[in-house]
């Protein structure tokens, strides 16, 4: 009995493991570093903007200047354009490279 | 079922060693099914590990002393809740509980990592269940840890759950301290994944610094759980003692504040790469180091498992591994770790961060060195020189002292850079309260008093002062753009900024608990007396009186206690009472009867807690008295039971124990005749008396700082997020406009 239920758990234990292997058997796909890159980007902008409200609270508070704020706000905006344009990038080649596919196989 | 225990054990293992497998060839191959399929190994062993718990924790709550670890721990007297909590307090149950937490805990992060980190995360789900395979395999391989071990002629009775354990803190103690070292190795692995991988950006630590915040904050509780129950437990008085298995959960949770701090400068500025990473794989190491120092025994520990030398010698290759695998990591990847930017200025919260880091980390150096100094000095000079917590104090109270400090200026000083006249504004009435304080306290104790705590005082007073500014100045800023009532403004304010908000409440909470501690360490006085009914003790200023002594005696326990009635200048203070219980062992060399008074013993303590100072007693009666009457029992005993349990040896099984019962009832009664004495003919007993000011600050301390970071950790309001959304598409608009 025990030998039974034993076996039961491997079967289930390996066809759930298993079991993306056999959804999708494709022909192996060509890793992309775009995606991973506008991820990162999305995580650096969100910290960005992060920042910026950051320092906004922070002269609200009188921690900061109005002078050290002003510096310091155009420092971070253009530091947030920055990586929306690197955004925009990494995006426009991804969209490129998924529009250049279907043509390709054609 | 003790064997389907067994193969869901090798099935986890062979689960975890094929995730591995599919992970790496996944990551290497850029085949999503792979990857996905380790992922899912990952969900299996977390489902097969807690198939195995649940069958454990039956076998716990039936009573089968044919499993071996049921019999080492549990009894048919224990009550029901020791009972199920009993599993963790053997070396082989708790191994287990540390593989279902860490498997868990990895199942949550990669379901939520699912579509994200599609390069890091694999090689995260690798090293995750390498851990899962290495703590799973010492469970199959290693005699000691075996959970599913069996007898085929299992005793009648278990030697129950150790007196020290059957305490409220201990069912929760042990998965708070196991989940934070678990949710530690989920950082750990991610920062392996992004080395490997090269993706050293922010999203990783986006991602796991949640994980990082919820194992500080499990970790800090199970440390405090822990300081609670060795206050009213362990019947020596105190919270702290730097005991190895102590100190070993301290400084990983001393890292891992270091490193929550760290993060935010590189998810900001992109610096300290190499740092984050460094401290998050020294962290991870450090909780590895302290789950071994638990396990292994090799320093003396009252929290200890025995020594096991198979154990041992695996803990210290995985460790050697992390280590050398961490170091390398770092190096190969050090052009990828440079900082993307520099530090602004020397006044800024970057600036007090680094600083902060430095101090933290020097502190964690100290406490491992002394800790393990003993070793240390066995390795070199061949003796094993003891420290004791003398050692520790000349180092660990200044840098702590300064590391306190910080968390009041980090709070309001600004992020890159801040002008003179701002950091004067500032800083003006934090200064002022602890310059104050200062005074109001060298008034009140003098200069003789003790540095440590005066300073102590000063700094939490400054810190207090600090974080009260901020939250002032945020609900006046806010109230006065939205019109709000300064209670909503303030309400609002936390709720919008709760990382910054709770890390603030978090500090404040850190500042009452360690004024707690400065002041019971440095003001408290105790006293030993030896008392017989009637007689009385003074203590700072307060009568403790002896009143009656209490007794009592069950087959499960013998009790002998004390009523003590506490006053002060004649008037009434309170009534407690304290007790000290003797569980009987089952040893039979130590008599029929001597059995029953020589077995493991707990102390109940008589405690008088109040915001202003606690009243904290404990009797320890010698038994030397009754010890002749012991022996006397014992012989006696032991000349009637020979002759009846051969009588009852003849007879049907069935019939066996009620031929015995009469004999066991004598024996019962008298035993209840020899613990009547201590009330009918009491002798001198031994008190401890202590009087420790400011001592239950500490735990309102500790619940502050959980609250702090339970709003911290709590998922941002979905309206907020939705702004953070507009503000991206706004955002992106921007980034098209010329500059």
């Amino acid at each position: 009995m025990e030998f039974l239920v034993v076996l039961a758990v491997l079967a289930l234990v390996a066809l759930f493991v298993t079991r993306p292997l056999w959804r999708s058997a494709g022909p192996r796909r060509e890793s992309s570093p775009e995606p991973e890159q506008i991820a990162e980007l999305e995580a650096a902008r969100e910290a960005k903007y992060r920042e910026i409200r950051d320092a906004e609270l922070d002269r609200r508070t009188g921690k900061l200047s109005e002078q050290d704020y002003e510096a310091i706000d155009r420092a971070l905006r253009a530091e947030a354009i920055e990586i929306l344009r690197a955004l925009d990038e990494a995006r426009e080649r991804v969209n490129g490279h998924a529009e250049r596919l279907p043509s390709s196989r054609q | 079922m003790a064997v389907i225990g067994r193969a869901l054990l090798i099935l986890g293992l062979a689960a975890s060693l094929y995730g591995i497998g599919a992970s790496i060839y996944g990551a290497r191959s850029g085949r999503r099914e792979w990857v996905d399929s380790g992922r899912r190994a990952v969900y299996a062993l977390a489902g097969l590990i807690a198939a195995a718990f649940a069958i454990l924790e039956a076998a716990f709550l039936r009573n089968d002393f044919s499993y071996n670890v049921v019999a080492q721990a549990s009894s048919t007297t224990t009550p029901t809740l020791f009972k199920a909590a009993a599993i963790w307090s053997t070396q082989a149950g708790s191994l287990l509980l540390w593989i279902l937490l860490l498997s868990v805990w990895s199942s949550v992060i990669l379901f939520l990592t699912r579509r994200k980190l599609r390069e890091v995360a694999p090689y995260a789900t690798a090293v995750l269940l390498g851990f899962g395979a290495f703590f799973t395999s010492l469970t199959v391989f290693v005699h000691a840890a075996h959970p599913f071990t069996t007898t085929s002629s299992p005793p009648t009775e278990g030697a129950g759950l150790d007196p020290l354990l059957r305490h409220a803190t201990m069912m929760i103690h042990p998965p708070m301290l196991y989940s934070g070292y678990t949710m530690l190795t989920i950082p750990f692995a991610f920062a392996v994944g992004a080395l490997i991988s090269g993706r050293t950006g922010a999203e990783w630590i986006q991602v796991t610094r949640r994980f990082a915040l919820a194992a500080w904050l499990c970790l800090g509780i199970g440390i405090m759980l822990g300081a609670r129950w060795s206050y009213t437990e362990l019947g020596w008085g105190g919270y702290w003692a730097w005991d190895p298995v102590e100190n070993a959960a301290l400084m990983p949770w001393l890292l891992a504040t270091a490193f929550i701090h760290s993060i935010m400068i590189q998810e900001k500025r992109g610096m300290l790469k190499t740092w984050n990473a460094s401290l998050i794989l020294g962290t991870g190491t450090m909780a590895i180091v302290g789950t071994f120092l638990v396990r292994s025994g090799i320093l003396s520990s009252i929290h200890a498992f025995v020594s096991n030398s198979g154990l041992n010698i695996a803990f210290v290759a995985l460790i050697g591994v992390m280590l050398f695998s961490s170091v390398g990591l770092v190096i190969w990847r050090r052009e990828q770790l440079r900082s993307e930017a520099r530090l602004d200025s020397l006044l800024s919260r970057e600036a007090v961060f680094l600083f902060q880091n430095l101090l933290l980390v020097a502190l964690a150096l100290v406490i491992f060195w002394v800790t393990f100094f003993p070793l240390i000095s066995q390795a070199i000079t061949g003796t094993q020189v003891s420290v004791g917590p003398p050692a520790f104090r000349p180092f660990v109270v200044p840098l702590a002292l300064i590391v306190v400090l910080l968390s009041g200026i980090g709070p309001i000083i600004a992020w890159r850079r801040v002008s003179l006249a701002n950091l004067r504004r500032s800083f003006a009435f934090p200064a002022a309260a602890g310059l104050a304080t200062l005074l109001v306290v060298l008034l009140a104790v003098g200069t003789g008093g003790s540095a440590f705590a005066i300073a102590m005082f000063t700094c939490g007073a400054f810190v207090l002062a600090a974080v009260g500014q901020e939250f002032w100045r945020g609900a006046r800023a806010r109230s006065a753009m939205s019109h709000e009532a300064p209670p909503v403004a303030l309400a609002q304010l936390v709720r919008r900024n709760r990382r910054r908000y709770g890390g603030y409440i978090v500090h404040a909470g850190l500042a009452v608990l360690l004024i707690g501690v400065a002041a019971s360490t440095s003001f408290q006085h105790s006293h030993y007396a030896s008392l017989m009914p009637g007689q009385s003790a003074r203590v700072d200023g307060y009568d403790v009186r002896y009143v009656r002594p209490t007794a009592s005696a069950t087959p499960a326990k013998i009790s002998l206690g004390a009523v003590l009635r506490i006053s002060k200048g004649g008037h009434h203070v309170a009534t407690l009472g304290t007790r000290h219980e003797l569980y009987p062992s089952q040893d039979a060399s130590l008599g029929p009867i001597g059995r029953f008074f020589n077995g493991s013993d707990e102390t109940r303590i008589g405690l008088r807690s109040g915001l202003e100072r606690d009243i904290w007693t404990v009797v320890n009666p010698s038994l030397q008295p009754l010890q002749g009457l012991i022996n006397q029992g014992n012989r006696v005993f032991t000349q009637a039971m020979l002759p009846a349990m051969r009588r009852a040896a003849a007879l049907p099984p069935g019939q066996q124990q009620a031929a015995l019962a009469p004999l066991w009832q004598a024996r019962d009664r008298a035993i209840a005749e020899l613990v009547g004495r201590y009330v009918t003919h009491p002798w001198p007993v031994t008190f401890l008396f202590i009087v420790s000011p400011l001592v239950m600050w500490l735990w309102i301390g500790a619940l502050i700082v959980i609250a702090g970071a339970l709003i911290a950790l709590w998922p941002a309001p979905a309206l907020a997020r939705l702004r953070a959304r507009s503000a991206a598409y706004a955002g992106r608009r921007l980034a098209r406009e010329p500059a």
